[in-house]
């Protein structure tokens, strides 16, 4: 069996708006593989969602993928009908939401939203439905899980109602589970408490996780690879302990820098300068080379590739390439 | 920090500010939601006092309490030796201009309908007899001072990166030379490389022209870099108080240990023993009796469940309310 359960090879999203194309996801190649948490990570506009959103065909309009492959379990996503698609949403591949209370259906119940999604992958029947709804929302951390199936989302609380989103996401047993910003609505107690769940869910289900957050302290806790996006592109993957103990992308290395920790008190924080490029006609060179302090010629002219610059690491920066590095 | 009568800027004595809400939809039970209790805290000259807590815990209200932007129902607010709570609204109006505000999402607290030209403008117009080229000239002056430039002055917010709008709000709060500022979340809509350089921007900021600052965040990272000292508040209350380093080497409640456990820390390699703490923040219409913490402190004792909590000095400028303390 393939290690890797997940292939994103080369996929490239265009929103096209009156204002022109917007290249939101530009060539994005990662895989993660059974039973392992991956984080994709940047900041806003980076394109982590849209690519979340793109595994599932769930892009928005005007969004359409132009270029790409996503290979699933041996399986080309993009190849799928339509209805073959919904045989793999929400039942092998399930993906939670930032903010659990628009996700969930304010005039059902949590059993009412629950039992039909069990129902309609096929998972259980009849009374059996109720019994194994009630288990799920105790495998959760929901107190009082029979009552729980006749409560209305309003009346839980955040970190309440993202657990039962978690409930209904692992109903069909997924072999993958999209997180996009699980906790980012929820206070830091409460997020302790979800992160917590949804790792010991993830091991004691064997399910692969792709983590998408904007919280570098979130991978560092929870993922075992990590894929930083700047601009729609990857700028540097690899294992987590290698990325934040030697982050070889000036952009991760800002990205790092920029946070405050203890023993940096008072002092200045590292900052990357200009802000984020819209997407709009990219440039042609690297995208973060207007920001960057390492700036060569190269890098306005040519986009770098991703170069081997550890053991699993790979970093798209032309300091990394034997000749052009030298320039530097 | 030493905190004689002349270094304090801001004293707050018992402070306690109530909601009223109504349950249902037809005029059902009055309830009154206690969103301060008994609150009390010097802030001294030239310092940051950090306020830090989760949603619901009355650190926004104790902002906007102390600007009497809320009034109070009981207790004192002495700006610089005068009690505002007990000044008319016409004696208040030249103080105001020496207390300022800026809120945690610039694209709300800036109005979309005024240019960056207007909106720093609009506080001079108010408050100084200053018109045409000299308005102007002080208004590009702000913008140099916040890192903006002339450039700007005819854009609208919506035309302004986060960072960029968050930088004319804070143009508009240094418009009238304040000597304190409430910062109530100002880095939390932005991402962390923006966040970064609006920081350094308010370190500056408070160096150049000795402004004193109250800075609310839930986030105990930007906290702890900005502050000089902490308040820990928890539904309603501080339940501890330290300089910024001791919050951290040696917290002191269960609540602000937890609050640092659950904190994610951008280091693979951290010890990841959280402190994950039980249950919600239950509703502040109805606070547990006794220490308000105690239906989730992992140290609950008999008492806790009846009697509330001493102000326990722990060491210099050090205090915490909670039961362990309590060494008789």
């Amino acid at each position: 069996m393939d290690q890797s359960l997940l292939t994103v090879d080369n996929l490239h999203v265009r929103f096209r708006t009156p204002i022109g194309d917007v290249h939101a996801v530009r060539g994005v190649s990662f895989s993660i593989d059974r039973g392992q948490v991956l984080g994709l990570v940047g900041e806003t506009g980076c394109g982590k969602s849209v690519t979340g959103r793109s595994i599932l065909g769930l892009v928005p309009h005007p969004g359409e993928i132009t270029e790409g492959h996503i290979t699933f379990d041996g399986q080309n996503l993009l190849g799928l009908s339509e209805r073959e698609m919904h045989q793999v949403r929400g039942e092998r591949i399930a993906m939670i939401f930032q903010d659990p209370a628009t996700a969930l259906n304010p005039v059902f119940t949590i059993g009412q939203q629950i039992i039909p999604v069990m129902k309609h992958h096929g998972v259980a029947a009849g009374a059996e439905l109720k019994q194994r709804a009630i288990r799920l929302l105790d495998d959760v951390g929901l107190p009082d899980p029979a009552s729980m199936m006749d409560v209305y989302p309003h009346q839980l609380s955040g970190g309440m109602q993202q657990r039962a989103m978690i409930a209904m996401a692992l109903s069909s047993d997924p072999q993958l589970l999209i997180a996009d910003e699980p906790t980012t609505a929820l206070d830091v107690t409460i997020q302790a408490q979800i992160l917590d769940l949804l790792i010991s869910l993830q091991r004691s289900h064997n399910i692969s996780v792709l983590l998408i957050t904007h919280n570098l302290g979130i991978i560092a806790e929870t993922c075992q690879r990590v894929v930083v996006l700047y601009a729609g592109q990857v700028a540097e993957q690899g294992e987590v302990r290698s990325i934040f103990h030697q982050p070889q992308h000036p952009y991760t290395q800002g990205l790092l820098a920029a946070l405050p920790n203890p023993g940096s008190r008072g002092s200045d924080l590292k900052m990357i300068g200009g802000f984020v490029p819209s997407g709009l006609d990219p440039e042609p060179g690297c995208a973060f080379a207007p920001r960057c302090e390492f700036a060569m010629d190269v890098c306005t002219r040519r986009q770098p590739p991703l170069y081997e610059v550890g053991p699993g690491q790979r970093a798209a920066c032309f300091l990394h390439d034997e000749a052009e590095g030298q320039e530097a | 920090m030493s905190t004689t009568r002349e270094s304090v800027l801001v004293e707050v004595k018992n402070l306690t500010m109530e909601f009223a809400r109504r349950d249902g939809q037809l005029g059902g039970q009055e309830q009154r939601i206690r969103a301060l209790d008994n609150v009390s805290l010097d802030v001294v000259r030239g310092e940051t006092l950090g306020v830090v807590g989760e949603s619901g815990c009355g650190k926004t209200t104790l902002g906007r309490c102390l600007l009497r932007l809320l009034t109070p129902v009981a207790g004192e607010v002495i700006f610089d030796g005068r009690d505002i709570l007990a000044l008319s609204l016409s004696s208040l109006r030249p103080l105001r201009r020496e207390m300022q505000m800026v809120f945690q999402n610039p694209f709300s607290s800036l109005n979309p309908r005024m240019n960056v030209l207007n909106l720093v403008a609009e506080p001079l117009r108010t408050h100084t007899e200053l018109r045409r080229e000299e308005l102007a000239g002080r208004v590009e002056e702000l913008l140099v001072e916040v890192g903006l430039s002339s450039e700007h002055l005819k854009r609208f917010p919506h035309q302004l990166s986060g960072g960029q709008a968050q930088r004319v709000a804070l143009a508009r709060a240094l418009a009238l030379n304040p000597r304190f500022l409430v910062l109530d979340e100002p880095t939390s809509a932005l991402d962390v490389s923006v966040q970064a350089q609006i920081i350094n921007l308010l370190l500056e900021l408070q160096r150049r022209h000795g402004l004193t600052y109250l800075f609310i965040s839930h986030d105990l990272g930007v906290v702890q870099h900005i502050s000089d000292r902490i308040a820990v508040m928890y539904l309603g209350q501080i339940v501890e108080m330290a300089a910024s380093e001791d919050i951290f080497s040696s917290p002191q409640h269960p609540y602000t240990q937890a609050l640092l456990s659950s904190t994610p820390v951008p280091d693979p390699d951290r010890d990841r023993k959280r402190i994950i703490l039980a249950g919600v923040v239950p509703s502040p219409a109805n606070p547990p009796p006794g220490c308000r913490f105690h239906t989730r402190c992992p140290h609950v004792m008999d008492i806790c469940h009846t009697e509330e909590p001493k102000v326990y000095p722990v060491g210099e400028g050090h205090w915490a309310t909670c039961h362990l303390l309590d060494t008789a």
